[in-house]
């Protein structure tokens, strides 16, 4: 199947975007290189097209209790313009996704992974009861994350509401280069920053404005690999990497988000039971000693035994050296811990250390 | 892309300079650019023995690592010890300080499947 494009797409080109397939869109892997925009991020601004990433928005009296069922995160403290970062599993404990929720009165919007979006809607559907209505509005919007030091002052610009206002994991709706938006104080990589929702149809102008109000920063568009080195500096969790439909929250590090005294939730079973027995593995950061850089699916060995995996590495540019997140069986997920990474059949040292790996410093 | 007119190349991205018996070997622009930023080149050492057309060390990105084919059959006689501490000159410099290691041509006959500049040109379109 021909790969979609978002609204930004010709956008991209102009910029001189390399173009890849992602979760069945075209999307900018990269721009001036993966260093130089993750640098760009860390010290100033940059903006990332995230429109591949699903908008579904649930309505009707029962909205809340609906979520409160089908999430892993206590929607009952979830108020107006409140965003919540949670999860859905199965009845086995197994992840569906990770998605941040939006609370917008009586209206919930769940922003979920992009090629998780048809999965998600299913698994939605097939629970919905009377009284919710679920409607998937992915078509209707573009996404943009505008991340870094620089990234409220950039916005403030065209915004006609005080952004510094708006705290962490809040959001407001408002106007902005003239145009509606949703505009929420998180993000994906660990800097301070916005993700803005405005209608798909009028944000390449909104794009290139917010390109304009950023380039006394000396704003970059930031393509998916250095949002990907980005996010992982921070150990964020990748759905399909890190975690997925084997991989239960509380082994995964989500057992924050996962609170299972609200009540009953789907999933919950198998997790208390996980949460009991303690889970036999644990996804750890650790960092590569050796010449070498740790991929997605190495083994992870200790005396000459299979530990673990890997689910995500690459080479850090913030630390200048290699780093990776994996499974280990417990106890080998302490921090200090020395493991081996199997890079094509020759072992790297790595040790287990403390995350995020980076932290920002201001 | 550059693509100098006084080197051969293989389909796999690499640049040969042949000069007598030696062989300069490198990757190309075009192959630089599809990494991205090179973090670090895993190559044999000197005296190993290299196979037309079979792995001979590993290039990591930041991205993805990727092999290294060897272009001609031969024996490594010096590799370029930059890399080491300085794998981003590949990016930055790769027909010149970029250049990965040379061989002692092993088997003559080689040098004719190599391809033309024209020929690599239609190759990376």
């Amino acid at each position: 199947m021909e790969p979609k494009k978002t609204a930004l797409y010709d956008t991209h080109i102009n910029l001189g975007a390399k173009m890849v397939e992602f979760a069945g869109y075209w999307m900018p892997v990269q721009y001036s290189g993966i260093k130089e925009e993750h640098h760009c991020v860390r010290n100033s601004v940059g903006i990332f097209d995230v429109s591949h990433m699903g908008e579904f928005f649930f309505s009707g009296e029962k909205a809340a209790d609906f979520l409160q069922k089908m999430t892993l995160n206590d929607i009952s403290k979830l108020q107006l313009h409140r965003a919540q970062y949670s999860g859905m599993c199965y009845d086995d404990g197994g992840l569906v996704d990770d998605l941040i929720v939006y609370c917008f009165g009586d209206t919930y919007m769940a922003i979920v992974n992009a090629g998780n979006l048809q999965k998600d809607y299913d698994w939605l559907q097939q629970h919905l009861a009377a009284g919710v209505e679920l409607e998937d509005r992915s078509e209707e919007f573009s996404l943009f994350a505008v991340q870094g030091r620089h990234a409220e002052a950039t916005l403030q610009k065209l915004a006609d509401i005080d952004l510094s206002e708006i705290k962490f994991y809040w959001f407001r709706e408002g106007v902005l280069a003239g145009e509606k938006a949703f505009i929420a104080r998180t993000g994906y990589t660990g800097e301070d920053g916005f993700e803005i929702g405005v209608d798909a149809a009028r944000s390449p102008a909104v794009w290139n404005a917010i390109l304009e109000a950023g380039s006394e920063f000396s704003i970059q568009p930031i393509g998916l690999a250095a949002r990907d080195t980005l996010r992982l500096e921070m150990k964020y969790s990748l759905y399909g990497n890190d975690i997925d439909q084997t991989t239960n929250p509380i082994e995964a590090g989500l057992g924050w988000i996962t609170k299972v005294d609200k009540g009953d939730f789907v999933g919950r079973d198998a997790i208390m039971k996980v949460k009991e027995a303690g889970p036999s593995r644990k996804l750890v950061g650790f960092e590569v000693k050796g010449r070498g850089l740790a991929r997605h699916g190495y083994p992870i060995m200790k005396d000459g035994a299979e530990i673990g995996v890997v689910t995500s590495g690459t080479f850090s540019p913030s630390l200048e050296k290699g780093i990776g997140l994996g499974y280990v069986n417990i106890p080998h997920n302490e921090i200090g811990a020395t493991i081996e990474i199997s890079v094509r059949g020759k072992g790297i040292a790595a040790e287990v250390v403390k995350t995020p790996f980076y932290q920002r410093p201001y | 892309m550059n693509v100098p007119d006084d080197l051969k190349y293989t389909a796999e991205h690499e640049w040969i300079a042949i000069d007598g018996d030696s062989a300069k070997i490198g990757i190309t622009d075009y192959a630089q650019c599809e990494l991205g930023d090179i973090v670090f080149v895993e190559l044999p050492g000197v005296g190993e023995q290299t196979k037309a057309a079979e792995p001979f060390g590993t290039i990591e990105a930041v991205k993805a690592v990727s092999e290294l084919f060897a272009p001609l059959s031969g024996e490594v006689v010096e590799k370029n010890g930059q890399l080491e501490e300085q794998p981003e000159l590949i990016n930055t410099d790769p027909y010149g300080e970029g250049w990965i290691i040379k061989l002692k041509v092993g088997d003559d006959s080689e040098v004719a499947n190599l391809l033309s500049p024209d020929a690599y040109k239609n190759e990376i379109g």
